[in-house]
């Protein structure tokens, strides 16, 4: 079975700081992966990679045996254009830490518009699909209100809705609960909770140990660029053998929320 | 000190007969005798202006009732004003693929963008016009030919191709498109990096990214500066006099040369900027309401601040 992400020896480096030395991971279809670690540890920097939203300094990601960011031709690798990095990213979704929603569309604009742009669906398909993904993360009654009209937690959701609304096999999220309010992290977790059980391939950042416990098939704690250990959640973060992982579990376990970066 | 602070009912409780009879004493207006003073100086002066304009012999406000819509006049309002949209719509158009040059990842264009900047921020747009003006001094013949060969695709005479309308429009074309690509280029750079990432992993190529994503973020940021440049644009124009082109400025010069009514004739020509001046300070809030429609969560803000500010004037 072909991995549906596959991370072979990634290095990136910004200018002479190396943030990923040499990371590998697959990821099989239908498994939740969640990336653990401390503040500057790489893991938003590898998911990023992932999705081409940062260029890797070496080393290969392929998504669904497809390498990413080059083809070759003619024998030698060339670098992908803006154009084909494009369509490389449809079959992948991405969550932010800031949301990153469109101030200047309603939600259901926000849902809408990437479908009618990119996939060229028609207005009436794409919001019949806008509706029914706003529908599925609970926001049915906010559809014409603005970003900043919603909550931290229902912007979040839109996000989500947003990205859901490309049909994508893969989603990615990057400390999605980071930015919110204590009160608001739980209901978008409950989103996220309900993507997992639905079968979603997922790679997910977070500082949530209880909920990265919950839905992961496997944890990978990283720490300075590195994987430190990997495992299924009741070993990773059950009883983890490296020193460092134990020590990071410490520091949270005694509530001491590290600082989201 | 605290006691006209706090409410009645307070008092009440604190048993103190005093406190009690302050809060029931009404309380005295302000004077505001430094306003007093400062306005009536003020209205004093304005009126010693308008008696010495009015009262005046050497001006004759009939003759500027009688120019403020003379055919003249006026062609030269209506050149002024396709002068003015002309020469802002190439500052605009061009400003934007300027402003997308600079920020391009290809290194030539960024040069070049930012040579052309340079160049024409640093030339004072008088210089450019008659410049433009007196371009067949330099080159006689505009031509365009297959190099190496005789063979020509069109030749012109550089004096016939560019008629004064031609000059202004290029003087201050390309002039304002220098100044117009810095303003877009910051609109650009104002919509966070997070709404291109977000764009980009929707599967948005550039382009789209920009005509759905950025731009419409920036414009909000650009409209009160541009609307800055067309108003100093409009008045520009009148340089387009320097060159023989008939805008208002021109118009009016025609006739206080030959009649000698150089002040009344300017009082004319001002009448007629304040005006378009007006007309597009009110389109600037139109368009600016209209843009800003989406953000709802500022404009309660904002009507707030006025309210209470109208409140405020009221209560004194």
């Amino acid at each position: 079975m072909t991995p549906k992400v596959e991370i072979i020896d990634l290095h990136k480096a910004f200018g002479s700081v190396e943030v990923l030395k040499g990371i590998d991971l697959e990821v099989h279809p239908r498994e939740v992966v969640t990336l653990l670690g401390p503040s500057g540890s790489g893991k938003s920097t590898l998911l990023r990679c992932v999705n081409q939203l940062e260029k890797a300094t070496n080393g290969l990601i392929y998504i669904d045996g497809v390498l990413q960011g080059r083809v070759e031709q003619r024998g030698k690798l060339h670098e992908l254009g803006p154009h084909g990095v494009a369509r490389q990213r449809l079959g992948t979704g991405m969550v932010f830490q800031q949301f990153n929603l469109f101030p200047h569309m309603t939600a259901l604009e926000n849902v809408v518009t990437s479908q009618r742009v990119v996939l060229g669906r028609s207005r009436s398909a794409a919001d019949e699909r806008a509706k029914a993904v706003l529908a599925r993360v609970g926001l049915a009654d906010r559809m014409s209100n603005y970003p900043g009209q919603l909550s931290g937690g229902q912007q979040q959701r839109v996000a989500i809705a947003r990205a859901l609304a490309m049909d994508p096999s893969l989603m990615l999220f990057d400390e999605p609960t980071s930015a919110l309010d204590p009160e608001l992290v739980g209901e978008v977790l409950a989103v996220i909770r309900e993507l997992a059980h639905d079968g979603m391939t997922m790679i997910v950042v977070t500082h949530e140990i209880g909920f990265a416990r919950e839905i992961s098939d496997r944890v990978v704690f990283m720490d300075a660029g590195c994987i430190v250990e990997s495992g299924p959640p009741q070993q990773v973060i059950g009883a983890p053998q490296e020193s460092r992982t134990r020590a990071f579990l410490a520091r949270h376990a005694a509530g001491d929320r590290a600082v989201p970066t | 000190m605290t006691t006209t602070e706090a409410p009645p009912d307070q008092l009440g409780a604190r048993a103190s007969g005093k406190s009690v009879r302050d809060a029931a004493l009404p309380q005295a207006r302000p004077l505001h005798l430094g306003r007093w003073a400062i306005s009536l100086m003020l209205i004093a002066l304005l009126a010693l202006f308008i008696r010495a304009m009015t009262d005046n012999p050497n001006l004759d406000w009939d003759i500027v009732g009688k120019y403020l819509f003379d055919p003249t006049v006026l062609n030269g309002v209506k050149n002024t004003i396709v002068i003015t949209v002309l020469s802002q719509a190439i500052g605009i158009g061009g400003g934007l693929l300027l402003a997308l040059a600079r920020l391009s990842h290809n290194p030539v264009l960024r040069v070049g963008a930012g040579s052309y900047i340079w160049f024409f921020r640093g030339v004072p747009v008088l210089v450019q016009l008659i410049f433009w003006f007196n371009l067949g001094l330099v080159f006689p013949m505009l031509s365009l030919g297959i190099p190496g060969t005789s063979a020509q695709l069109f030749s012109v005479s550089t004096n016939a191709a560019i008629t004064p309308f031609v000059a202004v429009l290029l003087g201050l074309g390309l002039n304002e498109m220098a100044y117009m690509a810095e303003i877009i280029r910051g609109g650009l750079l104002g919509v966070p990096s997070g709404q291109r990432e977000a764009a980009a992993s929707l599967g948005m190529t550039p382009l789209q990214t920009l005509r759905k994503v950025v731009l419409p973020q920036a414009v909000r940021m650009i409209i009160p500066p541009t609307s800055n440049q067309t108003i100093i644009m409009l008045k520009i124009s009148a340089l387009a006099s320097v060159i023989t082109y008939q805008d208002l400025l021109t118009s009016v010069q025609l006739i206080y040369s030959v009649n000698l009514r150089t002040l009344e004739l300017l009082i004319v020509a001002s009448i007629w900027y304040v005006a378009l001046t007006t007309v597009l300070t009110f389109g600037q809030s139109a368009l600016e309401r209209r843009m800003g429609r989406s953000l709802v969560t500022v404009t309660p803000v904002r009507r707030n601040v006025a309210a209470r500010l109208i409140g405020m004037g009221a209560r004194r």
